[in-house]
């Protein structure tokens, strides 16, 4: 038989029918995950919980529901789907998984039952995982515009917000924790946000004009790198630990200082410790940045007589700020994590529930600090992303 | 006119740039040329203050150039570098308009000189002025870097090694042009290379530098004919004088009557190429042709007299 015979046989096959390498990576994940537990109920909130196969955490009709669309999903990622194919089952079945886990916990919690705790099992986390990579895989693969992306998002977050607002997961022992802490949640979600973005915010005050005199003077340079880089070795609690004595100091003797909110613990040796790491990344992104830009744009410059500062805000600074833009970027999503350690020293934010649910041994209430925790650093990390990808105009990106 | 009186640069202990005096008249092309670390390029930058001398003066028509703030100098000296050093976040259009508007020409004006200089350098203003510099290739982007920096009208344009980045067909192109902007405007140019061929192509004056020290300041005729020392008449290349001589003069100047057979020269070829063709097409006589009209012949014979060492 000739090649040119076997050759039919070979094409009539379609091109999605091969194992997709990344997607059978995430079939095997989803696999261990439908066999897991999908929801563990317990009977209040701190005894040990009773694990709910995926059959027995719904009603029949859901369970087969379910189970379809999760099929489905595992099909889609372990075959050769075009991207667009992948992301869109990609997001129904996290939606599915979402909006049924809800119902789960409505239809294994007992009527009127109100001590009765139940939350997401190994199995709903390492599905949703599982199909949030393949969601993240097809989302690389389309290469969208920065501006796509952050539409992605905001339609993700619009999505999640309209199922907490409709209260089809009211029932779920997150939102139970939730629920006895509303006002507590709202404020200490204020608190995180001042924490990280005001700490990020005095850091790009503070670091980038600390930055250029580096780039500029080259004998400060080494001195503030070095200083910066041994702050940065310190461990966070003991940062927190060791600021509490010159602040106290500071609070007692200087006038005024405690009518500002300086005090040893609270706030703002909290916002003093985060600051103080923030500001290593900012400075020596800015200096990075500014040295990399190219140095025959720079002699043209000057060649062409700009002063000094038109050289600095009209050629350095623009060619820089992508750059500069990553370090803050860095920096702001590390704090927002970096912000719960706040909790310990009464700074406030997410870490209060963190460490609440650990004093309680609740994992709700940890969860009800961590999940948002890392949300937030999630859509900061997307937003600058895309906004370095803006700025990076000309082929100068970092 | 730019006056270069004794001026010496020193850094640490080494004269980079030791007592060198030339004077460069205005409407000519002066051509720098040396090896790396001859000094050429620190003696150019003294011109627009880049390097500030440590001793010596240098007068620009007349006026020393320490009388002016340095970035006030540079707005009136055209500069173009090797690696056109375009600003890369800022459009072909915004570029060009860079000294205009350091200058506070008034936007219709700039509008203006940018578009005129865009056609003058062949690049369509609707196609390229909203571009960025790495949109384009770098032939475009040198011609870019050269209309930037003429484009406030200077008397004075300083290049170094502008076209250090090109392919040959490109850099031949580029230096056809250059010298046709500088027929036009009469721009005083100051030009360094490390390349003999381009000095002797485009310069009016050649001046050789080595160690810091200028060798010779003369006219290309008799930088070949007459090398001061040595080190000149290795730069120029002992194999390569006779053609070098050549490929000063035109055929136009050398036309003798008489009907000779073979492709036509055209009047305004370089010596040197009718020099080639004459030996590649193994005649020892071509016709010329000016306007297509046969106006005579060029010989072989007349031509290895011309290649000859002037006496």
């Amino acid at each position: 038989m000739s090649i040119a015979e076997t050759a039919p046989t070979t094409t009539t096959r379609p091109a999605w029918l091969a194992l997709d390498k990344i997607g059978v990576l995430i079939a095997l994940v989803s696999a261990a995950g439908a066999a897991l537990p999908f929801a563990l109920f317990r009977a209040n909130r701190i005894v040990l919980g009773e694990p709910k196969s995926l059959l027995a955490a719904l009603p029949a009709p859901e369970t087969t529901i379910l189970v379809a669309v999760l099929l489905l999903g595992f099909a889609a990622a372990l075959l050769r789907f075009s991207a667009r194919i992948k992301l869109t089952i990609g997001f129904l079945v996290l939606a599915v998984l979402f909006i049924f886990m809800g119902w789960s916990a409505s239809y294994l919690t007992p009527d009127g039952d109100t001590f009765a705790r139940v939350s997401p099992g190994a199995g709903f986390w390492i599905l949703a995982f599982a199909f949030a990579l393949l969601v993240a895989d097809a989302l690389t693969r389309l290469k969208f515009g920065p501006w796509q992306r952050i539409a992605i998002l905001f339609a993700v977050a619009a999505a999640l917000a309209l199922l907490l607002w409709s209260g089809s997961w009211n029932d779920l022992s997150i939102l139970k924790e939730y629920s006895t802490r509303a006002a507590a949640f709202w404020n200490e979600a204020r608190t995180h946000l001042a924490l990280a973005f005001g700490s990020v915010a005095i850091a790009i005050v503070v670091g980038v004009p600390l930055g250029i005199l580096c780039y500029r003077v080259k004998a400060v340079r080494a001195v503030v790198l070095n200083t910066l880089n041994i702050v940065q070795t310190i461990p966070s609690i003991a940062l927190f630990g060791l600021l509490i004595a010159p602040l106290a100091w500071i609070a007692a003797n200087v006038a005024g200082a405690s009518a500002i909110g300086i005090s040893g613990i609270g706030t703002a040796p909290a916002l003093v410790a985060l600051f103080a790491y923030s500001l290593l990344p900012v400075v020596s992104n800015t200096v990075v940045g500014l040295q990399s830009v190219s140095p025959a744009a720079i002699d043209a410059a000057k060649g062409m007589g700009m002063t000094g500062r038109q050289r600095l805000f009209g050629v350095e600074l623009p060619l820089a700020f992508p750059v500069i833009l990553t370090g803050i970027r860095i920096v702001l999503v590390q704090n927002i994590g970096l912000a719960t350690i706040a909790a310990l020293i009464g700074g406030g934010g997410f870490g209060v529930f963190v460490f609440q649910g650990i004093g309680q041994t609740a994992m709700d209430l940890v969860l009800l600090g961590a999940v948002p925790t890392v949300a937030l650093a999630f859509a900061a990390a997307v937003v600058l992303d895309a906004l370095v990808e803006m700025t990076s105009r000309g082929g100068n990106a970092p | 006119m730019i006056e270069i009186d004794g001026i010496t640069k020193i850094y640490g202990e080494t004269p980079v740039v030791d007592n060198v005096t030339l004077t460069v008249d205005p409407g000519t092309i002066c051509v720098v040329v040396g090896t790396s670390g001859s000094g050429k390029t620190t003696l150019m930058r003294m011109i627009n203050r880049l390097v500030e001398p440590t001793s010596g003066t240098i007068r620009i028509d007349g006026e020393d150039t320490r009388n002016v703030p340095a970035y006030e100098l540079r707005r009136r000296i055209g500069y173009a570098i090797q690696g056109h050093g375009l600003f890369p976040h800022r459009s072909v259009g915004q570029n060009i308009a860079t000294v205009p508007k350091l200058l506070g020409w008034d936007k219709p004006r700039i509008a203006n000189r940018v578009d005129e200089l865009m056609d003058l350098f062949q690049l369509d203003p609707a196609q390229f002025r909203d571009r960025l510099p790495n949109e384009l290739s770098g032939g475009q982007q040198q011609r870019v870097g050269v209309a930037r920096a003429l484009a406030a009208e200077p008397n004075i344009l300083l290049m170094d090694e502008p076209y250090g980045a090109l392919d040959p067909v490109i850099r031949a192109k580029a230096q056809e042009d250059l010298l046709a902007i500088q027929r036009r405007f009469k721009t005083t140019i100051v030009l360094v290379t490390h390349d003999m061929e381009e000095a002797i192509h485009l310069g009016s004056k050649i001046a050789v530098m080595d160690k810091g020290k200028l060798l010779q300041y003369d006219v290309p005729q008799q930088i070949i004919a007459r090398p001061a020392t040595p080190f000149v008449a290795e730069l120029i290349g002992t194999s390569e004088r006779p053609f070098r001589l050549l490929s000063l003069g035109r055929v136009a100047d050398h036309i003798e009557p008489g009907e000779a057979t073979g492709t036509p020269l055209d009047a305004g070829v370089s010596l040197r190429d009718a020099y080639a063709e004459l030996l590649w097409s193994g005649r020892p006589a071509l016709p010329v042709t000016r306007d297509g009209a046969v106006v005579g012949q060029v010989t072989l014979a007349q031509l290895s007299r011309l290649a000859a060492r002037p006496q």
